[in-house]
């Protein structure tokens, strides 16, 4: 006996195997990243007065990368509507489309992650705290240059929505007047704790997302030509996780830049 | 396929002409690894799993050993195991004495083991595997290759779990809960490779859920409507959907304290931490609560993972062997798919001592009193369905018989524990343990015991020896209450777990004049427990050695000894790759026995209607 309904729909339930799965999957999936937002809502909401970080990100950045995953969205559904209609020509053109956005997204996704590690503060002896991006650090020299401002309490560096436009400069600090010095790391404190860890399990999701589309745009196409219907139904639903994906970006981005 | 249907015979003769659209790999052999080792077929992966769950329930049972005799005997090496403990472990085990470090290593590695790598995996993966598909008539599993990826998941997160025990410092010492900080701040890197096991676990247990339920929504053969699945069916496809949904959480948890561990984040730790004195330096702001509420969102549903197929093989077999129908069958299935749903709103009740707050507490107090409800329910239907049968009694019955008062205990026991008032005496003493373990050992284990002994004519043709078999349920039966129900009295008289000495420096031997301490008869009990746990282990030799005894030389049966109703017993034994000649057809409810005027006791799912309108109408037989 073949297993029943791999590919046309079981009458009574109105579905096909892999994509009841697929739904299952994703409703998993909708725990898990429920559970990291449950985690940021009790963190936030348990947070000393006046301690939660605002306008920490690159909001421009952001509001791209949104773009990026909802013009990909497009393409993703544009290459199963071209399947479906038996234009394979299109589907390739649509899915690289794809898979070119997504890995802008990723570009994008390291060009943040790096501005964030790379931005120190460092403690002064002499009371103040240096906020900025790193510019040289070589062990050989007993200074360092960075390229920020100095503050005199560190209030000043929790909320940044209205210092958007504060001066910096690039300036020397001697090593020697270095109390303690720690990066923008998910280490710094609960908010980017959250940030790394929410967006780099979406980067991975992402990353795999394009990993199972790059399948079948490559290798995987092959079956088109044996059984077409059961290729369409692995992009509709390759697809239907992509569109997962882009909707848990659509939390993130208010939650994380915006708010 | 439904052209097929048609010719099926109304006999339970299986020899019959080869059907078109069987599966080709039925006639070739597939050779020994793709046969055995990396096969996707549902019911070797489910004897995979089961032989892997078995072991490690077994290893399980030695850590528990070592610890009783520790809690016994503190500070005393073990006698015969000592000088390979430290041959093996080294330091940790110093002369063969089991330091508290240690102690606290297995009591967590024992729990993780019994409940993850051992019941959960016997209970839902291996007869899951094995039983539901044939039992709804499907061919396989809808996804037989996740399937295969399932068990590959779930046998490194064992591994993964093992070689923890090698590292420097030794595996995990925080419980098999791991609160933070606590499990953050004990020196081993133990703690790390327990949440990558159990990230590896969770993921198996993830693609076997969505396995589960997508092969019962879509593989149910022509006729098997959602009241004609057997009951175990049901319970099963309400354990997947529960390890569906709150797994993720506990994932979601375990990434965090991964990343509190490997990235130095402070989501469970709390403004100015000190571990051993000093301050640990994190940026803090993090929240312990907050691990025990992901935790515990998946840590209850999960002992409904561990009831919930133990009570559908219960049904199945209490049908078979009553010769009689389930008494309401409907009842059961909503019952059953009440604690599903409800399961997901009382874990709190695990936390009443955390300070979260009287209303939150009460929240919980009130939804646990209300899940007891369809417990009991279930039980009252399977209690009631005994009444007025004359009753077969055999080993698998037997292990079903004891199930009901086993586990009938231990849910009552647990009524006091949902009580935030009482709780508040009792959380965190061996009450608790006896508790569950009530429903969990001589409940569950009891059941799948009896699970195993019904099913394994199915899958080797043979019968497991019954005069073994009975002595192994006696012994497990007595020793089993010897071992677990002193632990309430202990807990009563204030007794806590987790103390590597057994509570020996709050006993009135060590400290006399201090008041409430723990009088010589309380402790005395741990030497009894010691000694009935060994005589439990003793009494599981029978066991093993007829499993395997009988495999080759039991008594030989055919296709349906038991003479039941459901589809697995009217496929040829053991089933083929494809599992049935033809493909089924179901004509009535699962529990057709005893029917008035049929002329066997039994009527299984697929003999078609005597009314069937192609059927020239017979005179009944009359008996
Ligand atoms: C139906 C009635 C039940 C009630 C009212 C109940 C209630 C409770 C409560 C309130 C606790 C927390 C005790 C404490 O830590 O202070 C508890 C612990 C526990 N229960 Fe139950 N329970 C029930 C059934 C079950 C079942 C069916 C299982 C498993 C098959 C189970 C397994 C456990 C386990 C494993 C723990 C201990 C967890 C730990 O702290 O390590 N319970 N129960
Ligand atoms: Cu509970």
């Amino acid at each position: 006996m073949e297993i029943p309904y791999t590919v046309e729909v079981r009458p009574d339930t109105g579905i096909y195997n892999a994509k009841l799965g697929i739904w299952l999957f994703l409703a998993s999936e909708v725990m898990l990243f429920g559970g990291l937002f449950s985690a940021y809502v009790l963190l936030r909401v348990g947070a000393e007065p006046g301690t939660w970080p605002h306008g920490w990100q690159n909001v421009a950045l952001g509001t791209t990368n949104t773009i990026v995953l909802a013009l990909s969205a497009i393409t993703t559904l544009l290459a199963w509507v071209s399947c479906k209609v038996g234009q394979f020509g299109r589907f390739k053109f649509f899915h690289a489309c794809t898979l070119l956005l997504a890995a802008t997204f990723l570009c994008i996704k390291v060009v943040e992650y790096h501005e964030h590690l790379n931005n120190y503060e460092i403690y002064l002896t002499n009371g103040q705290i240096a906020d900025g991006q790193m510019v040289e650090n070589d062990p050989k020299h007993d200074y360092l240059i960075i390229t920020g401002r100095e503050v005199t309490d560190e209030s000043a560096l929790i909320d940044l929505r209205s210092q958007k436009y504060a001066r910096e400069t690039t300036f020397q600090i001697p090593r020697s007047e270095i109390k303690v010095m720690q990066n923008y790391g998910p280490w710094h404190n609960d908010y980017l704790a959250l940030y790394f860890t929410l967006t780099g399990l979406h980067a991975l999701h992402i990353l795999a997302g394009s990993i199972v589309i790059g399948y079948l745009w490559g290798p995987g196409r092959k079956l088109w030509k044996t059984d077409p219907a059961r290729f369409t139904n692995r992009v509709e639903v390759s697809g239907l996780f992509w569109h997962f994906v882009d909707l848990i970006w659509i939390f993130l981005f208010p939650v994380l830049y915006l708010t | 396929m439904d052209a097929a249907t048609e010719q099926f015979p109304p006999s339970h003769g299986h020899e019959a002409h080869e059907p078109h659209g069987s599966h080709k790999a039925a006639h070739h052999d597939p050779g020994f690894w793709r046969g055995y080792i990396f096969s996707s077929d549902h019911k070797v992966i489910g004897i995979q799993y089961g032989m892997t769950a078995l072991l490690f329930l077994l290893f399980g049972f030695f850590l528990m050993i070592l610890m009783r005799w520790q809690i016994a005997h503190p500070g005393e090496p073990v006698p015969f195991l000592g000088p390979l403990l430290e041959k093996i472990l080294g330091q940790p085990a110093a002369g063969g004495v089991i330091s508290p470090e240690l102690y606290n290593s297995f009591g967590a590695m024992h729990g993780t083991i019994m409940v993850f790598l051992g019941i959960v995996p016997l209970a839902f993966a291996a007869f899951g595997n094995y039983v539901v598909p044939l039992m709804i008539g499907a061919p396989d599993m809808a996804f037989p290759r996740v399937n295969m990826a399932s068990y590959q998941a779930y046998f490194l997160g064992g591994v993964v779990m093992l070689v923890s025990f090698f590292i420097p410092g030794g595996a995990a010492q925080a419980g098999w809960t791991s609160y933070s900080p606590l499990a953050t701040s004990i020196p081993t890197h133990g703690q790390l490779f327990w949440i990558i096991g159990m990230v590896l676990l969770i993921t198996s247990s993830l693609l076997g859920a969505v396995n589960f339920i997508a092969t019962i929504i879509q593989l149910r053969a022509p006729g098997m409507t959602w009241m004609r699945l057997p009951f175990f069916v049901w319970a099963q496809l309400v354990t997947a959907f529960i390890l569906l949904l709150a797994f993720p959480p506990l994932e979601a948890a375990a990434i965090m304290q991964m990343m509190d561990n490997v990235a130095h984040t402070s989501f469970f730790l709390p403004t100015g931490l000190a571990v051993g004195g000093k301050l640990a330096g994190v940026s803090g702001g993090g929240s312990p609560l907050l691990w025990q509420h992901l935790f515990w969102f998946l840590g209850h549903p999960e002992v409904y993972v561990l009831i919930l197929p133990a009570m559908g093989i219960v049904c199945e077999i209490l049908a078979t062997n009553t010769r009689k129908p389930i008494w309401g069958y409907k009842s059961l299935v909503y019952s059953v798919l009440a604690i599903g749903f409800l399961s997901f709103i009382v874990w709190a009740h695990h936390m009443y001592l955390t300070g979260m707050g009287t209303e939150i507490s009460a929240f919980f107090q009130a939804t646990t009193m209300i899940i007891s409800i369809p417990s009991v329910i279930i039980l009252t239907c399977l209690l009631i369905s005994l009444w007025g049968a004359s009753i077969r009694i055999n080993t698998p019955m037997l292990f079903s018989l004891a199930f009901l008062p086993m586990f009938g205990i231990g849910g009552l026991t647990g009524l006091p524990l949902g009580f935030n008032a009482s709780d508040v005496y009792l959380h965190d003493t061996y009450y608790v343990i006896a508790h569950f373990h009530y429903v969990v050992a001589p409940g569950t284990l009891f059941a799948l015991f009896a699970g195993i002994y019904h099913w394994f004519p199915k899958i080797t043709g043979r019968k497991m020896n019954e005069f073994w078999g009975r002595a192994h349920f006696w012994g497990s039966f007595i020793f089993m209450n010897l071992v677990f129900m002193p632990m309430f009295e202990q807990g009563i008289k204030g007794m806590l777990r987790r103390m590597a000495n057994g509570g020996a420096n709050y006993s009135a031997a060590v400290v006399p004049g201090a008041i409430d301490t723990l009088p010589g008869s309380i402790m005395q009990l741990h030497t009894w427990i010691l000694w009935a746990a060994v005589a439990l282990g003793i009494a599981q030799i029978p066991f093993i050695v007829n499993f395997f005894w009988s495999i080759r030389h039991g008594e030989k049966v055919g296709d349906n000894p038991w003479q039941a109703t459901t589809l697995e017993w009217q496929a040829p034994t053991p089933p083929p790759h494809g599992n049935f000649a033809v493909p089924p057809r179901i004509y009535r409810g699962p529990y057709e026995y005893s029917v008035p005027g049929h002329d066997s006791d039994f009527t299984p799912q697929n003999e078609p209607e005597i009314a069937a309108p192609a059927m020239p109408k017979a005179p009944i037989p009359v008996h």
